[in-house]
């Protein structure tokens, strides 16, 4: 592996170097394992095992449950009672994938979050970025299928509208629902198919959480300065980082606890506080319920979506210049997938050279305004399209929009940046002044 | 700096789940106080043999619970009768059975009987499928206080009725406090002293309402007592081990920066 200077694994028995002749699988577990940290990671730095781990919670919980539960229009209901009822420490599997889903999307937000605050997206680290995009998608589609499952009213209302928005794509929009239906509307082949996906996509995410880990093991970690560890040499590096093991593992594992401590409490005293009593209602495609609202979660994205009526002028303009052709259903659709992509683009789309925000004082501002407003935006998302709601989320949307397009390229030539260490280590000991003398604890 | 980021998401959940289906109506829901309100709070065994009681000799009539098994009645957690009361309370409803292809008196293992009128809606869930509170400002954010108030929502319809009627559409629809729109097609079920209590409860409205929306939220959620322990000793165990890994984590960096080992 290129990239930064350190020891390697060395067989040592006869057995040892047996194996690794024929298959370097102890190697490849210690160089991962050992491999060089910067030393001055924040705790922002946690998330990525958070988010692991939760894979593997959702992996492990919806095994279980797929052995009790039953695809079928007329059973998947009861059989999520059956689940809650009768199956053994069922109710605590269930509430627990259930809220799972959330953790798992707290964890990315943060994480994605602070890859935007301290570019982590930028030069080595684009594939990282783009894999993450891409695992940010497949969770989204993975999370939105498993919500159908339960086949409450919200599971099927919210199935119906989201794929609807595939209906909205012209010529091949109406054909492409059915398509993916599996008929004319959501019914037994929806709920088989969403199923069948919601098992096989997990997997594919953890192919790619692979990658999106031997990338950024590739190129080293970013660290909140943003300044790249030292490697000319393995005595420099190793001024600049510390192993993973056991360094970063004991202090991610601490923070893992905090955080599973939390999500215990809200399994066990308020399983049901992020999730929508409506779900508790059998599916039924005769009753609309009276407010179809999505998973938290996907609020900021169903508000970008809502946001473009046709008394918006860009809506107007699109269809004047298209013909018609784009109206404003369908400019929503592009707008809500358009968030997504302008997001992926950005390692392209920040022209500055400096990477970390600290160092940025203009971008700094915009960047709180940003979580601000994705705040907001979830916020807006829950509520009715009457009234001032809809103006509010279209400035979110705008704005969203302007981060990525207008003030990302234009803040790498306007901003000043601010000093930069000049070195990891620099940085590290002018938060721990004694440390020079120092050697790592072995 | 992100500190903030999580204080500001934690409020965010309040806001984006607020139920916000509170809508246009002015409803009004009692906080009623019960039993089993809170990370502590259990069902009391005997408010749910009363419940039971009123289910059965009103709601039963119109509306099933056919999600609950009979025979989850003597579990623990919940009314615990014994298995022979059980048994003999199973003989009070008739079901289908395919085998037979005739009916007879229900077992244990059989469920309560669906809803008998088409209009009533099953029961077994309702107490979670309906959100009391979504204040304040619509934020929801006392849920995190009060439970999202199913059971507050269901005693509150049952006291909410203000004695209005009205006809629409050949319907005859009620006046109700607490139903959204205000008017609900189910007459007034409950009275009160609609049922005599064995152990010499009081029966006025207000308490059988409060009995058997107490019921109704252990047809829905059985395991709730289980899951508080679970829940207990999964923050207990993980606090525990959080201490642990802290302390191994501040010793283990310690000389990383150049502090005194402890």
């Amino acid at each position: 592996m290129a990239g930064i200077p350190h020891d390697h694994y060395e067989p040592k028995s006869g057995g040892e170097k047996w194996l690794h002749s024929r298959l370097p699988i102890v190697g490849l577990m210690y160089d991962t394992l050992m491999i060089p940290t910067p030393k001055n990671l924040n705790w922002m730095w946690i998330w990525g095992i958070v988010l692991t781990f939760v894979l593997v919670l959702q992996i492990v919980t919806g095994i279980v449950l797929v052995m009790h539960y039953t695809p079928h229009v007329d059973l998947a209901f009861s059989s999520v009672e059956h689940i809650m009822r009768n199956v053994n420490g069922g109710y605590m599997l269930r509430y627990m994938h259930q809220n799972g889903a959330s953790l798992f999307f707290v964890a990315v937000y943060a994480h994605i979050l602070r890859g935007l605050y301290y570019g982590s997206y930028k030069s080595p680290r684009e594939i990282t970025w783009i894999i993450g995009m891409l695992i940010y998608l497949m969770m989204m589609g993975t999370a939105f299928m498993g919500y159908v499952l339960p086949w409450g009213q919200m599971s099927f209302w919210g199935a119906t509208v989201i794929t609807g928005l595939f209906g909205a794509i012209p010529f091949i929009g109406e054909a492409l629902q059915t398509w993916l239906l599996g008929g004319p509307a959501v019914d037994n082949a929806t709920l088989n198919r969403f199923f069948s996906l919601h098992y096989l996509l997990p997997f594919v995410i953890l192919g790619l959480v692979v990658v999106h880990i031997w990338a950024f093991h590739t190129t080293g970690n970013n660290n909140p300065t943003g300044v790249e560890v030292r490697r000319t040499s393995k005595e420099e590096a190793e001024k600049d980082t510390l192993p993973f093991w056991p360094y970063f593992v004991i202090k991610d594992l601490f923070a893992l606890a905090v955080i599973l401590a939390v999500f215990f409490a809200v399994v066990g005293f308020m399983p049901n506080y992020l999730g929508h009593p409506d779900n508790y209602i059998e599916a039924n495609p005769l009753a609309t319920p009276a407010h179809i609202v999505p998973e938290w979660y996907f609020l900021p994205f169903y508000a970008i979506l809502r946001a473009f009526d046709d008394t918006v002028w860009a809506v107007q303009f699109a269809s004047f210049i298209t013909g018609g052709i784009i109206d404003a259903k369908f400019f929503g659709v592009l707008a809500m997938f358009g968030s997504i992509a302008v997001m992926a683009l950005v390692p392209w789309l920040d022209t500055s050279s400096v990477r970390s925000a600290r160092y940025r004082p203009m971008l700094k501002w915009w960047f709180w305004l940003f979580v601000v407003n994705f705040f907001v935006l979830m916020w807006v998302g829950a509520m009715p399209a009457e009234g001032i709601y809809p103006i509010i989320a279209l400035i979110g949307s705008a704005y969203w929009f302007a981060y990525f397009l207008i003030i990302l390229p234009l803040l790498g030539v306007i901003e000043k940046p601010v000093a930069q260490p000049a070195t990891i280590e620099e940085d590290f000991t002018s938060h721990y002044p004694k440390s020079s003398d120092a050697t790592p604890a072995e | 700096m992100f500190r903030t980021l999580t204080l500001s998401a934690v409020a965010a959940f309040g806001l984006a789940t607020a139920g916000l289906a509170a809508g246009a109506y002015d409803t009004h829901i009692e906080d009623f106080d019960f039993s089993f309100e809170g990370p502590f709070g259990t069902y009391d065994q005997n408010q749910l043999q009363r419940g039971l009681q009123v289910y059965t000799e009103v709601c039963a009539a119109c509306h099933g619970l056919k999600f609950v098994p009979i025979r989850s009645l003597a579990e623990e957690g919940g009314p615990s009768l014994p298995a022979d009361q059980v048994r003999a309370y199973a003989e009070n409803f008739e079901v289908f059975d395919p085998e037979l292809d005739d009916f007879r008196p229900a077992r244990p293992s059989d469920h309560f009987p669906a809803s008998g009128l088409e209009n009533a809606p099953d029961l077994s869930l309702m107490a979670k499928a309906r959100a009391g509170f979504h204040g304040p400002y619509g934020l929801g954010i006392n849920q995190f206080f009060k439970g999202i108030g199913g059971p507050e929502y269901i005693a509150s319809l049952l006291t909410g009725y203000t004695g209005e009627e009205k006809e629409e559409a050949g319907v005859i629809l009620y006046e109700n406090k607490a139903f959204p729109g205000g008017w609900i097609s189910m007459a007034p079920p409950l009275y009160g002293e609609d049922v005599e209590y064995a152990d010499g409860h009081e029966n006025d409205l207000h308490h059988i309402s409060e009995d058997v929306s107490a019921f109704l939220m252990w047809t829905a959620e059985p395991k709730m007592m289980a899951r508080k322990q679970a829940g207990f000793a999964g923050v207990l165990l993980l606090t525990l081990l959080s201490v642990l890994l802290y302390l191994t984590n501040k010793r283990l960096w310690a000389p990383v920066k150049g502090k005194d080992i402890g």
